[in-house]
């Protein structure tokens, strides 16, 4: 990796989601990267096709690209090859999320939700369309708190 | 980025495959926007939020499909979406017809997310990449849409003989629009000459129907028997899309080159 190649990786763990505390590289968005002399191309994986902050990251990103020393062109896409999912997740991520109270699957939607309060399987679902395009609303029968659950694309 | 059809030799199969995907995107778009009308009107906030967020999903799909047309065309997706003559969208009747009550856009939820399933499934299994990873991705997003659908029309044709009653008349209603959404035209002719989808496009009037059927008669719901209300895939709509894409384009029309 050159010295160019790792100021871009060091950019892009700055970039935070605009929905969630959680940067875009410990979510999992960044498929990858490539520098070409002064050009930059970085291309994400979306969490959700149909997700607002689509372009509000596409932007935040190509403004630190650009004002990176040495950079003259950035382009930045998202791609539809691999989709993303739950593994994409940087352990760091998962801790964030559980921090704003958010419960996250291991690895599968189907799994048991527990209430990331009180640690409780006894949870019943409120909504699986919550505040934003991949969370579900919960409520926690053995502490009566809600909560939020991050959803993903359904698994195949 | 290319987008889906420079990859395409044959013009015949180019354009058929383009008239696939327009399909989709106007699909998508207009029944998106029809959901859209629940936002602040839903018969509780989980459902008003849900509508909305469906929405929402639906024109994102809309967007993604467009910009592979656009892709290999010029021009974007806003422009596609927002500027053709009424005649060149290609989206079923099902979609742009008024919500009427709840019961309504439940029916059409369910019968559409089945059909919307089936052609991603065909478009996911095809070798035409971006598009096939592209209909993966979708298909896993729809997904929770029709256990919406399916849940409430569960809670609905369940409950009283009347909330029974009003699906069955709602499902007559929108039965002839649904088999319109398979009509088939020289593109789909075209396209199963091609060999580009995995399997003929009339195969997912099958496994679409049989879904359904599979779904509504343990309800206790009866299929109607009618022939397709057809139009919408060569551009011939009622008199309501005039009114949708109307309000639909009013801010775009207001200024087509702003930059948002």
């Amino acid at each position: 990796m050159n010295a160019l190649e790792e100021a871009v990786w060091g950019v892009l763990h700055t970039v935070e989601d605009p929905e969630l505390p959680i940067t875009i590289t410990d979510l999992g968005l960044v498929r990858d990267v490539r520098v070409d002399g002064e050009r930059i191309s970085v291309r994400l994986v979306p969490t959700w096709t149909g997700c607002p902050a689509l372009d509000v990251i596409r932007e935040r990103v190509r403004g630190a690209l650009l004002a990176l020393p040495g950079v003259r062109e950035a382009a930045v896409e998202y791609t539809y090859d691999q989709p993303w999912t739950l593994e994409r997740l940087t352990a760091r991520g998962r801790e964030r999320l559980a921090r704003h109270g958010l419960d996250v699957p291991r690895r599968r939607f189907a799994e048991p939700p527990v209430c990331p309060y009180c640690g409780s399987r006894d949870v019943a679902l409120d909504s699986l369309f919550g505040p934003t395009l991949c969370r579900g609303t919960y409520l926690c029968r053995a502490c009566r708190n809600p909560f939020e659950r991050l959803k993903p694309p359904a698994d195949p | 980025m290319p987008g889906a059809l420079a990859t395409i030799a044959d013009p015949a199969a180019r354009a058929a495959f383009r008239e696939w995907l327009l399909r989709a995107a106007d699909d998508e778009l207009i029944i998106g926007h029809r959901h859209s009308e629940w936002t602040g009107f839903g018969p509780d906030i989980e459902s008003d939020v849900a509508l909305s967020s469906i929405a929402q999903e639906e024109i994102g799909h809309a967007r993604a499909f467009y910009a592979q047309i656009a892709a290999d065309e010029g021009g974007d997706a806003d422009a596609l979406a927002f500027s053709r003559p009424l005649a060149e969208y290609r989206h079923g009747i099902l979609a742009e017809r008024p919500n009427g009550g709840w019961e309504r856009s439940i029916v059409r939820l369910v019968l559409y997310e089945r059909y919307d399933a089936e052609r991603l499934r065909l478009l996911g299994a095809s070798n035409q990449d971006p598009v096939a990873g592209l209909a993966r991705t979708l298909l896993r997003e729809e997904r929770y849409h029709a256990l919406f659908a399916d849940a409430w029309l569960t809670r609905l044709s369940g409950g009283s003989p009347e909330g029974h009653r009003r699906v069955q008349t709602a499902l007559d209603a929108a039965w002839p629009d649904a088999l319109g959404l398979f009509e088939r035209t020289q593109a789909d002719d075209a396209l199963a000459a091609s060999g580009l989808l995995a399997a003929p496009p009339d195969a997912q009037r099958r496994t679409w129907e049989a879904s359904v059927r599979a779904l509504l008669e343990p309800m206790g719901l009866v299929i109607p028997s009618a022939l397709p209300g057809e139009g919408g895939r060569r551009g011939r709509h009622t008199p309501e899309f005039d009114r949708l894409h109307a309000e639909m384009t009013e801010v775009w029309r207001s200024d087509p080159e702003a930059r948002w």
